[in-house]
């Protein structure tokens, strides 16, 4: 039992999080409130290594385990949870990809991605289905040499900046599950129409949108694996993105765990620091619990997976313990900085609403526990 | 060209430091420690150089404690091609670590066309090593410098005097320089960097490799105290209109004599 990351992994951590605090927390306040997309900062992370993680050394990647990945997660997020969604996204529509594309897919879509920045979306959700994701309606239907996409995603993160869609869909809805193929869309293919930008209550720094699919032209050759094979696909996927998306709620948890802490040091009332009441003590030791136990589950999740070990039930743990927790920490912060707390001119109101949003995608708190339920009751 | 950069190894500017059990120096158990800053700007220039004199190497050189090598790793991953340690206590003085730096480069056989180090350590605050170490080496130095420029063996520098006038001086190539804030952006290490530096050589030398002993210390730490606790602030009452001239006259003799702002 070894609980310490590598001397290389802390190295990575102390970039990332130096990057975090110098690149990313000065300018978290101003892209939420305009609701912009952080090209500066995805550009400038990217170029120091940290986006498209998933990519494998042979394709042009860095080569890093997912315990890496969900180290540099970590350290983004505690920057900020809305920039990390742009910066995750990429690996989530990559992953696909990386786990079930050929070698020619492979050399074809995922090297551009380290040789310039680019960015991509991945493509599940649709208006009528979330939770319920094999219920998807959008259609590839057979052409003579070619296929054809028809339909619509919903809360599509990155849409409207991509060079590339990933896209889960069907070639018969009633076949369900067994229908479902993942395939690769360049962005500049005709029949892509975007949707408008949401107008969010966290993440705002992310572009999410619908995207429409009109008769779009999709060569075989772009077909993720076999037909039919979409949902295992993304099952495996989804393994890996888990603990990717648990890790944003670890750094952003952590971050104000952090603000509230020292804030509570500052603060005094009835002449002495707030630090000094036990009612703040028991928050502030509440949120070091949580903070600790989210990163441990996460870490194990991901360590799971490099041992090559089924994770899926961890994964879920990781996801809903990190992201509920992520939710009463940030709460709890906010109700540490009492009425400051509130006012846009302190980060912790940033951080409650971002931490939201990590309770409902990817799975939201509640499928996490029926997939955990699913697993645990196959024991008895 | 041979470029050497001397680094530090000092903790992390947000640690809560505190003196040790018998006050002989800091409680170093529990710190986190980086890469000097100002270092950091001269192994960016160290860089910079390299990059625009092809065949150069970068070697950084460090002498402290062991325990921890993020210093010279990080120099490493941001593009220093090796490093030398030289393993030592954490709280040698100047003119020591000085010794050991030379003695440091001397024993890597190369002869050193630049030496860079940041202007002074931000944890003791002695701006020492860099003269000293130009005075063993018998090489011209100039310190606080915010500009730097290189035409063929001589080096045009920039150096910061009080009220931010510059003084600006021509060197020739051997010196040795020490960096200020200003004078580059320092690049983060990068990820394909970091493990990168993973297989770079880091040799390890003891002092007395290097030829520093004992004797050569010229300041022993004896006494390590928190500063005082800031005494509570002054009131003064000057709603009376009759007092004001005298609690003006005694505001003023106080900033003079006591806070020594005016």
């Amino acid at each position: 039992m070894d609980f310490s990351l590598s001397t290389e992994q802390k190295e990575i951590f102390d970039t990332a999080i130096k990057f975090a605090k110098n690149e990313m927390i000065p300018h978290a306040l101003e892209l939420d409130e305009k609701s912009q997309f952080p090209h500066e900062q995805f550009k400038k992370a990217w170029e120091l290594g940290f986006i498209n993680t998933c990519i494998p050394e042979e394709y042009g990647g860095v080569g890093f385990t997912a315990l890496d990945s969900v180290t540099i997660g970590e350290a983004l997020a505690y920057g900020c949870m809305g920039m990390n969604t742009a910066f995750m996204a990429n690996d989530l529509a990559l992953l696909p990809i990386a786990i079930g594309g050929s070698h020619e897919q492979k050399e074809k879509f995922l090297k551009p991605f380290t040789e310039e920045y680019r960015i991509a979306a991945f493509c599940l959700t649709e208006p009528g289905n979330g939770s319920d994701a094999a219920g998807l309606k959008t259609t590839l239907k057979e052409s003579g040499d070619h296929y054809i996409l028809n339909g619509e995603k919903m809360w599509i993160t990155n849409a409207g900046e991509a060079h590339l869609f990933v896209v889960y869909c069907t070639v018969d809805p009633t076949l369900k599950h067994k229908g479902i193929t993942a395939v690769i869309v360049e962005a500049d293919r005709d029949g892509i129409v975007l949707g408008k930008k949401e107008d969010k209550m966290g993440h705002r720094a992310s572009d999410t949108r619908g995207v429409r699919f009109e008769n779009v032209k999709i060569p075989k050759e772009n077909i993720i694996g076999n037909i039919g094979e979409g949902w295992k696909l993304a099952m495996k996927t989804l393994d890996h993105s888990r603990p990717l998306v648990a890790s944003s709620a670890v750094g952003g948890a952590q971050r104000a765990l952090d603000c509230a802490a020292k804030y509570s040091k500052e603060r005094k009332q009835f002449g002495v620091e707030i630090a000094g009441h036990q009612a703040i003590q028991m928050m502030i030791s509440n949120m070091a619990m949580k903070v600790e136990a989210s990163r441990l589950l996460v870490q194990k999740a991901a360590w799971l997976l490099d041992q090559g070990l089924k994770n899926t039930e961890v994964a879920s743990y990781a996801k809903a313990f990190a992201a509920d927790a992520c939710m009463e920490i940030t709460t709890d912060a906010v109700q540490v900085y009492g009425g400051y707390g509130y006012s846009k001119e302190y980060p912790v109101e940033k951080l409650m609403r971002d931490a939201k949003l990590i309770q409902i995608y990817e799975g939201t708190s509640q499928i996490q526990r029926l997939v955990i339920a699913k697993e645990v009751l196959k024991k008895y | 060209m041979n470029i050497f950069v001397c680094v530090k190894q000092v903790p992390d500017t947000e640690t809560k430091v505190k003196p040790n059990g018998d006050g002989t120096f800091i409680e170093t158990t529990a710190i986190k420690w980086i890469m000097n800053p100002y270092d950091e700007f001269a192994v960016e220039q160290a860089l910079q150089v390299k990059a625009a004199n092809a065949g150069s190497t970068v070697t950084v050189v460090r002498v402290g404690g062991v325990k921890d090598t993020e210093a010279l790793r990080t120099a490493m991953a941001m593009g220093a091609d090796d490093a030398v340690l030289v393993e030592a206590e954490d709280n040698l003085d100047s003119y020591s670590i000085a010794k050991a730096l030379k003695g440091a480069i001397d024993k890597t056989g190369k002869s050193a066309d630049l030496v860079l180090c940041g202007k002074q350590g931000i944890d003791d605050d002695c701006l020492q090593v860099p003269q000293v170490l130009a005075t063993m080496m018998n090489l011209p130095s100039v310190s606080v410098i915010v500009g730097f420029e290189q035409n063929g063996e001589t080096v045009t520098v920039k150096r910061e005097v009080e009220g931010g006038a510059l003084e600006v001086y021509e060197l020739n190539t051997p010196c040795i320089l020490a960096t200020n804030k200003g004078i580059n952006t320092p690049r983060y290490a990068s990820l394909p960097g970091i493990m990168k530096a993973k297989k770079k050589p880091m040799e390890k030398l003891s002092l007395a490799d290097v030829g520093v002993s004992a004797d050569d210390r010229r300041v022993v730490y004896s006494d390590f105290t928190l500063p005082p606790e800031k005494p509570a602030g002054k009131k003064f009452d000057a709603m009376d209109e009759a007092k004001q001239e005298e609690v003006v006259r005694e505001v003023v003799g106080l900033l003079r004599t006591e806070a020594k702002v005016i």
